[in-house]
């Protein structure tokens, strides 16, 4: 079934990113090793920023890579190594009444997933619109988004200082 | 490419994270599972945002990526305090508050 505004590249290049993503979010939540699972995070977060790109938006896309590939995975890093967590397998890091997220998980997925497939049937992306200018972005958040853009500099001030009051030594 | 392709590749991630949140003990991986679920609703949002030839989506992906950042930092700064004070980071010893 070959519908107009399927675009085939795209789709296969969609197809092998989205199962890779798939695969390594089920190692983050299912590894025994702490670090395996940091570094699978990280594969993530390379394929969420590879659709992102194929979405047209560029400039989010580079943001990813250097907030979450960059410092966030750092700092997760960090944070494992210096809360000691066992190198290698370690049995012990799910909750005891672990089994009770699948049927959530599941549930969640199918009311989601129903809701989605129910409400944009087969609603295709346009084509040819090109990359979203990066301009434009900062047009968007410098006119009718600034109030946010405000709030969130507090926020990330805020965080900034909180986190520097919780982590130090007195 | 269909709209729906990456709204339910979104919807597997929110579920797989969700599981995450739910299943570990261990502190640092509830936070990753939580950059998950932050994940794939920016998927979903740069979507809609191809979809309506609309730049908000893009704006507030952006937003969502620098509030997860703050919430990563403040988090691993609490599990570093917890860790400090009880050498432990296991979400299932903290019942001091009975919640």
């Amino acid at each position: 079934m070959v519908a107009s505004g399927i675009q085939v590249a795209q789709s296969v290049g969609f197809y092998i990113v989205a199962a890779m993503m798939v695969l390594f979010a089920v190692q983050v939540v299912a590894s025994r090793n702490v670090v395996h699972a940091a570094l699978a995070l990280v594969m993530v977060m390379a394929g969420a920023a590879a659709l992102y790109l194929l979405l047209a938006a560029e400039f989010v896309a580079v943001t990813q890579v250097l907030v979450y590939i960059g410092a966030v995975m750092v700092l997760f890093l960090f944070g494992v190594m210096l809360t000691r967590a066992k190198h290698g397998i370690d049995t012990d890091l799910n909750n005891k009444g672990w089994m009770f997220g699948i049927p959530v998980a599941m549930l969640m997925l199918g009311v989601t997933g129903w809701a989605v497939i129910d409400g944009w049937k087969d609603t295709t992306l346009p084509e040819g619109n090109g990359p979203i200018p990066t301009s434009a972005v900062s047009d968007s958040i410098f006119k009718p988004y600034l109030l946010p853009f405000w709030a969130l500099s507090f926020v990330l001030l805020i965080a900034v200082i909180g986190a520097i009051v919780l982590a130090r030594k007195d | 490419m269909w709209v729906n392709n990456f709204l339910i590749l979104g919807a597997v991630l929110f579920a797989i994270g969700v599981y995450g949140v739910i299943a570990r003990k261990n502190a640092v991986l509830v936070l990753m599972s939580i950059e998950l679920i932050l994940n794939s609703v920016n998927i979903n949002l740069l979507a809609f945002s191809q979809m309506h030839n609309n730049v908000d989506g893009n704006t507030f992906a952006l937003y969502i990526i620098a509030v997860a950042a703050a919430e990563v930092g403040v988090g691993l700064a609490m599990v570093m305090l917890i860790y400090r004070n009880r050498k432990t980071i296991a979400l299932d010893d903290l019942s001091e508050m009975k919640g």
